[in-house]
């Protein structure tokens, strides 16, 4: 069983070979099995990085969404509350100027009795003196008897 | 072996390497009942192996990153469906799968080839030996595809398969009539019976002899070179010339016949893809 020089060289021949498919062929499948393994594992990875974006805009949209309702909230109350202002100043504003108005005019009406007490009273000296002529059938001068008149008038 | 016999004719070291390792079937007679069983062994292996792996490798396989096998597989398995996908336009779920089986399993087989042609029938002789029986009855030939009965075999069921697919594409009416019709119309409905039996019988014949005849020459050849230092003695110088000789010889063969095996089982593949597609269509 010792093997003879033909197999050794044809063994040989076998391992020339081998280191040939090794340097020249093996690179060339390898690199393309590598290339084909990094095409898929980036695209695997496009993929998962697609969706955790996704997941990401999603949970910000959330976000955002709760934000401004919160916002919207918060408006509403300060619009409210706002509102409840304007309506209380109107009604203190409706209170103090309702009586300024009320004493302007209790003030009016204090004046025009005044005015009307005195006017009343010129009348009625008048209508004394008028009366008194009538009674005397003569005219008394005013004048002359101012000091009386006026007496009269402050008694009235 | 060549030093255990005096000096080894170089005619009966050539016989001796293409003698198949062959056993009569019991009870039969005759030559048509002898089993190649050298042929049968090798591509049974060759089988089982393929089939183990590839199911492994499948059973593993991952929708993730691939590994470097399952990689090339994949390249493997899609490059034949893209073959198949672009010849094949019927529709038929066994041309795929037989095509790969086709190519792996031929390439497999030719690859025996590469291995040094005295390597496994020097081992086989040294197990004979060694169990007492004469090595130099120890027959091996290992490329199953240089044995003309392995292709034909293949040939044979490529050739049922035509006309399997042939029969469910076209139905029994339209099949059978096609022979009489195609392709000169029915009026030479004889010659085109000749013309298609012909047809049908040539294309197992091409398809086996193609590819038996590469593999059988090239086995011719590796031993041819092998016989360039057969029986040699280191004592003599002319065995150093002619032992250069062989391997330089054997380098380019071995390299060259990388080429050769693939081709060989890709061309086995593409004309069953061809023939198959063409009987799925109507003429």
């Amino acid at each position: 069983m010792i093997p003879n020089i033909t197999l050794v060289i044809q063994g040989i021949v076998f391992f020339a070979v081998v280191w040939l498919v090794m340097k020249f062929i093996w690179p060339h499948i390898i690199a393309a099995i590598e290339e084909r393994q990094a095409k898929i594992a980036e695209g695997l990875a496009a993929a998962d990085r697609a969706r955790q974006e996704l997941a990401d805009a999603d949970s910000r949209v959330a976000d955002e969404i709760r934000k401004a309702r919160l916002e919207a909230v918060a408006i509403i109350d300060k619009a409210s509350q706002q509102a409840g202002q304007i309506v209380d100043k109107a009604r203190t504003d409706a209170i103090v100027e309702g009586t300024k108005q009320k004493a302007i005019a209790a003030a009016e009406i204090e004046s025009m009795a005044h005015r009307a007490r005195e006017e009343l009273r010129t009348k009625v000296a008048s209508l004394a003196v008028a009366g008194a002529e009538k009674i005397l059938k003569r005219e008394i001068d005013a004048n002359a008897h101012k000091d009386l008149l006026d007496q009269l008038v402050s008694e009235i | 072996m060549a030093s255990e016999h005096a000096s080894p004719n170089m005619t009966e070291y050539i016989k001796h390497h293409l003698h198949h390792w062959q056993v009569q079937m019991p009870g039969t007679e005759g030559q048509f009942w002898l089993i190649n069983l050298d042929s049968v062994l090798i591509k049974l292996l060759a089988a089982l192996l393929f089939v183990w792996y590839f199911i492994r490798v499948a059973r593993r396989a991952t929708s993730g990153v691939p590994g470097k096998v399952q990689c090339a597989i994949e390249m493997l398995v899609g490059f034949v469906d893209g073959m198949v996908r672009e010849t094949f336009h019927g529709r038929s779920k066994i041309i795929a799968p037989l095509s790969l089986t086709i190519f792996v399993l031929v390439f497999m087989m030719n690859f025996m080839d590469m291995l040094p042609v005295d390597l496994l029938p020097w081992a086989w002789a040294g197990a004979h030996q060694m169990t007492g029986h004469d090595p130099a009855h120890a027959y091996l030939r290992v490329v199953p595809t240089a044995d003309i009965n392995t292709t034909f075999g293949m040939s044979i069921t490529v050739f049922l398969l035509i006309q399997y697919v042939g029969l469910k594409h076209k139905g029994a009416v339209g099949f059978f009539k096609e022979f009489f019709t195609a392709p000169f119309g029915p009026w030479f409905a004889p010659f085109n019976l000749l013309l298609r039996v012909i047809e049908e019988l040539v294309r197992p014949l091409s398809l086996s002899l193609r590819l038996f005849g590469n593999m059988y020459a090239g086995e011719l050849i590796f031993i041819l070179i092998a016989v360039l230092t057969l029986g040699a003695s280191l004592t003599h110088f002319s065995t150093y010339l002619l032992g250069m000789g062989q391997f330089i010889a054997g380098f380019a063969w071995t390299a060259f016949h990388i080429l050769i095996i693939t081709l060989q089982a890709f061309i086995f593949m593409v004309l069953s893809i061809v023939y198959l597609s063409m009987a799925a269509e109507h003429h």
